[in-house]
């Protein structure tokens, strides 16, 4: 689905990326920890988060994310918004919970960057 | 819709409190923030977090969550489980990811209610 | 503290960049900088992601836990080395450090997404080979290989 389109589904605002909305989108990743994201996202899906630091949007470079959903009505700071810009990544709010944010998405056909984590259990 | 049908329709493995899977589910909240959580999460909801450290157990207990999942295969670490199991907070662990559980869970509870 | 860890004949790139303990604002920067050069080099997408991971998770670390380091980038033809030595306190007990879920992190380093004590497994499971000293007072010290051809 385009970006345009996720936009619509969470009633979300454009922050940065106004130029991009038709970007395809079909996988997404939610997590409020940045280790959990490097560990499992995948290059081209959407990042829902309720954080706002710009480390977000570093992840979010570091390994190539579509696109960034803030959730609960978040607001980023400008120096996050400002490095949105620099590395070209979409940055969008919406005012619904992660839960929500998630249940929408996946009702109209978006899925999860990864099926399934085997064995997640502590290291040796 | 208590926990059991969660439990039954999406295959999570119940790791304490099973005598509290009837547990009434009133809705969701998924988020690895605990201060997000203590803010914005209402009693009764099933929470879905990658956290394991027992600090999830005096949340839930304190929110008076119907129960906590973890996700991505995460196992829940010793202290947190003797906590739930004290606390009588039902642990479950799912393989999906917080997006694809999250994603289900809604579609179930949205479908019954 | 100072290894040697290849010799410099035969390889295609090799540089330094330092870290500075303690700040936030410009952590993620160093790792940034070390995609964009294997990008450029033309390496395998896979390759300069696991090695943009490695690099970002370290530079974190060096941010959340020390005084300051450096992270040394070697290309070679078949591997990528990354190096990271630090001052600053060093790591006490390395396989408690080693564990998923353990953290020493505090409110500010939770607060920017990490401190969940996964860092160290991240690195570890996106390297093809991984090794880690520390000498307490002193300082840690990471090297990951990863592998250009599988
Ligand atoms: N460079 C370092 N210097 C000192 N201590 C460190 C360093 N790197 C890691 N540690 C210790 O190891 C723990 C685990 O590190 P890590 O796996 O990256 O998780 P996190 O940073 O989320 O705590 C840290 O909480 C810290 O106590
Ligand atoms: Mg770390």
């Amino acid at each position: 689905m385009k970006l345009s389109e996720v936009k619509k589904i969470l009633n979300a605002d454009v922050i940065v990326g106004e130029e991009h909305l038709d970007l395809e989108v079909k996988t997404a990743f939610g997590a409020d920890l940045m280790s959990d994201v490097l560990a499992f996202a995948k290059a081209g899906s959407l990042l829902l988060t309720g954080l706002t630091n710009s480390q977000v949007i570093r992840t979010a470079n570091i390994l190539d994310i579509a696109a960034i959903i803030l959730v609960r009505g978040k607001k980023p700071s400008t120096e996050t918004i400002n490095l949105a810009k620099e590395f070209k990544i979409p940055l969008l709010t919406t005012k619904y919970i992660l839960f929500e944010t998630a249940g929408r998405l996946y009702a109209k056909g978006i899925v999860g960057c990864l099926e399934k984590v085997e064995n997640n259990s502590v290291l040796d | 819709m208590n926990l059991e049908t969660i439990v039954k329709e999406f295959g999570l493995e119940v790791r304490c409190a099973p005598e509290n899977l009837k547990n009434n589910v009133t809705g969701g909240y998924t988020g690895d923030l605990l201060s997000d959580v203590i803010a914005n999460s209402r009693e009764g909801y099933i929470w879905i977090t990658r956290q394991v450290h027992q600090n999830i157990v005096a949340v839930a207990s304190l929110k008076e969550h119907a129960g906590i999942i973890l996700i991505n295969s995460c196992e829940p670490s010793r202290e947190t489980l003797e906590k739930a199991s004290q606390e009588k907070i039902p642990i479950m662990v799912s393989s999906l990811s917080a997006f694809e559980l999250t994603g289900k869970i809604y579609n179930l509870l949205g479908k019954k209610d | 503290m100072k290894i040697t860890v290849c010799s410099t004949e035969n390889s295609l790139y090799q540089d330094s960049f330092d870290i500075e303990g303690g700040n936030f604002n410009k952590a993620g920067i160093v790792s940034t900088r070390i995609k964009s050069i294997l990008k450029q080099m033309g390496l395998p997408a896979d390759v300069v992601r696991k090695c943009a991971i490695v690099s970002y998770e370290s530079e974190i670390n060096v941010v959340s836990y020390a005084k300051k380091g450096v992270i040394n980038l070697t290309v070679n033809p078949e591997t990528v080395l990354i190096e990271v030595v630090d001052e600053g306190p060093g790591i006490p007990n390395i396989d408690l450090a080693m564990q998923q879920g353990y953290s020493t992190a505090d409110q500010k380093i939770r607060e920017m997404g990490f401190g969940a004590g996964m860092g160290l497994c991240n690195i570890k499971n996106y390297s093809d080979i991984f090794h880690i000293s520390s000498e307490v007072g002193k300082g840690a010290h990471l090297l990951m290989t990863i592998n250009i051809k599988q």
